[in-house]
């Protein structure tokens, strides 16, 4: 089956010099979650604006392939960019505070979204905004609509946000970690809501959060970053059952399992930050905070195969952790 | 809202209560009035006489007591020089100022929101720093020195347009350009690092995010949010052109309010004086009342603040 979106060595450099993204690649089904996963810095967000084509200025990108369907949004005019997006292709982003006009309703800002794509009388546009608000759990939705971002709480404005996002039934969504900022009982609500609709509409998620739980919960297949690049990608189970790249282990110790973690035992924790990569930077970006890091790890960080569809890019062979162990 | 209101009402008559005491100070400092109405060759008889008929021998508070008890019936008292009430005589200029005024802030804003919005939208390239260059020149020359140049150019040399008067509404054309030159630089900026400020925002993204096509984004979100200090320099600006254009209507020869505010300062009338310093005082805190409301129009937060 063909995927909805495709992206191979897709790059991103900023006037500063920095790679925040070094050829990346990833698929997304029809109908599929597929998060992308690493800590503050490594590049999700950036890879997210750069599909979109919404990078700030000074920012370039380029990739081999960058596809929606059949259509090449490399070879796109921003013109014709514009019409996809908020359409087939829509974006959440994660800082609900400051993402909405303070200076329009709640409803002025749902509306618009769907009269610029569809032929439909502004009143139409509004009834579908107050019916997405109560998909998202919001209440007196007709209230909402006449209310300005500032009376809404972080919650309410990220669940505006993510309703503003469906107003034209997407076939893409790219959502850049749109709980975060959510208590855990909306959190849940919301990941359901996303659920329902990829069942039923069959959405295409591309899922950007640091949180392994969701990932747990909503992936089909997972793509680790760090420092610009996809270090590891597999399916969400075989990501769990056996993370290869010590990064993904490191992340993984990270999360405290109840019962199964020792109390006396320290939380795992990987020492250090992900740093800066430049134009000069060879080999692999993980090596100063890796237990395992040899002198080959600045030079190289080979691509390698675990298992079918299951990639990483380290030196290390597919069964070190049980080399290890032994 | 109210409470808003009410708390700048009080301190719109605390702003003018001030006003009139300095004015009225000010001008008693400047030279004896009876002085100058006596002229050159009278005897001390006559000015005591003078002196004595116009209530000018009684002491300085009550002087000031009795103009302001009348000010504030809305009897602003009668010129020397010309023997007629002030107030007619400021109403009677008003209309040439006003037109003045509201043309060259119209022009200003014409030129100066769509130049700002052009260098924020194009920041550091070739026409950022070209809009920046013309708004500099254009900082660094004196509106006296514009205002001869066109005369010579556009009214002399071309004949295009009258050089002095306004007995047709052509005679406008020149002195309120001169006008908006001076605001022009201070509006285009203002508009410029508001629009870089907005369109750096995260609602942009958004509003690029929903696909929205760019005059909408730049017109409809961005300049919302910028406009805010503009309406507010705007308004100051327009109170200046509106009391601060003396020079602009010595050159072109327009008798308006700033032309009897020179004329009654360089003959002594105090009357007149006070009373357009105290109009002034007026129009510049309405102005600013009126710039705080549109803001709060064009912003939401600040209606429930």
């Amino acid at each position: 089956m063909k995927p909805v979106l495709e992206v191979a060595n897709l790059r991103v450099s900023f006037a500063s010099g920095t790679r925040a993204v070094r050829g990346i690649s990833l698929a997304v089904q029809r109908g599929e979650t597929h998060c992308l996963v690493g800590e503050s810095g490594c590049g999700k967000s950036v890879s997210s604006l750069a599909i979109m084509n919404l990078l700030a200025r000074g920012a370039t990108r380029s990739a081999d392939i960058l596809r929606f369907h059949d259509t090449d949004l490399l070879k796109l005019t921003e013109r014709q960019m514009a019409q996809l997006r908020g359409d087939k292709l829509a974006m959440i982003f994660q800082e609900p505070m400051t993402s909405l006009n303070p200076a329009y309703t709640i409803g002025s800002q749902m509306a618009e979204a769907l009269t610029r794509h569809r032929r439909i009388s502004r009143a139409k546009a509004l009834d579908r905004a107050a019916e997405l608000l109560e998909r998202v759990g919001i209440t007196a939705p007709g209230m909402r609509l006449a209310q300005y971002p500032h009376q809404l709480s972080g919650g309410l404005r990220q669940r505006v946000m993510i309703a503003m996002a469906l107003m034209c039934d997407p076939e893409l969504l790219i959502a850049d970690e749109p709980t975060t900022a959510l208590d855990v009982t909306v959190q849940a609500q919301i990941l359901r809501l996303l659920q329902t609709l990829q069942r039923e509409l069959g959405l295409a998620l591309l899922l950007i959060t640091h949180d392994l739980g969701i990932v747990a919960r909503m992936a089909q297949r997972v793509s680790v970053m760090y420092a610009g690049e996809v270090v590891e990608s597999a399916s969400a189970e075989a990501l769990f059952a056996r993370p290869t790249h010590p990064y993904t282990r490191g992340l993984l110790e990270c999360i405290p399992i109840p019962g199964a973690s020792r109390r006396d035992a320290p939380l795992g924790s990987i020492p250090g930050v992900v740093p800066r990569i430049g134009p000069d930077f060879k080999g692999c970006g993980f090596r100063d905070r890796c237990a395992h890091a040899a002198p080959i790890c600045a030079e190289m960080a080979p691509l390698q195969h675990a298992a079918p569809n299951h990639d990483y890019l380290c030196r290390l062979p597919p069964d070190w952790p049980e080399a290890a162990a032994a | 809202m109210l409470q808003f209101l009410l708390r700048r009402a009080l301190l719109a008559v605390l702003v003018c209560l001030t006003v009139l005491v300095v004015a009225f100070v000010l001008t008693r400092l400047s030279g004896d009035l009876a002085i100058s109405i006596a002229g050159p060759q009278a005897t001390a008889e006559d000015i005591a006489t003078i002196r004595q008929n116009y209530g000018l021998d009684r002491p300085l508070v009550v002087q000031f007591f009795d103009w302001a008890a009348h000010a504030a019936q809305g009897d602003l008292g009668r010129s020397y020089l010309y023997h007629a009430p002030v107030a007619g005589l400021i109403a009677d200029r008003l209309p040439i100022t006003l037109t003045l005024g509201l043309s060259g802030l119209a022009i200003a804003l014409l030129v100066a929101i769509p130049l700002g919005i052009l260098a924020a939208m194009y920041e550091a390239t070739f026409v950022d720093r070209a809009i920046g260059i013309v708004a500099l020149i254009g900082q660094a020359m004196p509106s006296f020195w514009i205002g001869l140049v066109l005369i010579i150019v556009l009214g002399l040399k071309l004949q295009w347009l009258p050089i002095s008067g306004v007995d047709t509404w052509e005679g406008y054309i020149m002195p309120a350009v001169v006008l908006a030159f001076s605001a022009i630089p201070a509006l285009m900026r203002l508009t410029r690092a508001g629009m870089i400020d907005a369109l750096a925002s995260d609602y942009i993204r958004t509003a690029r995010a929903k696909g929205l096509r760019p005059g909408r984004i730049v017109l409809k979100h961005a300049l919302r949010n910028a406009a805010m200090p503009v309406v507010s320099v705007a308004a100051v600006q327009l109170g200046f052109m509106l009391g601060g254009s003396i020079v602009i209507e010595a050159v072109f020869a327009l008798h308006g309010v700033g032309y009897l505010a020179w004329e009654s300062i360089s003959k002594n009338d105090f009357p007149v004086v006070q009373a357009v310093v105290l109009f002034l005082a007026v129009v510049y805190i309405g102005l600013t009342l009126l710039a705080d409301m549109m803001n709060a129009v064009l912003d939401p937060r600040l209606r429930t603040a």
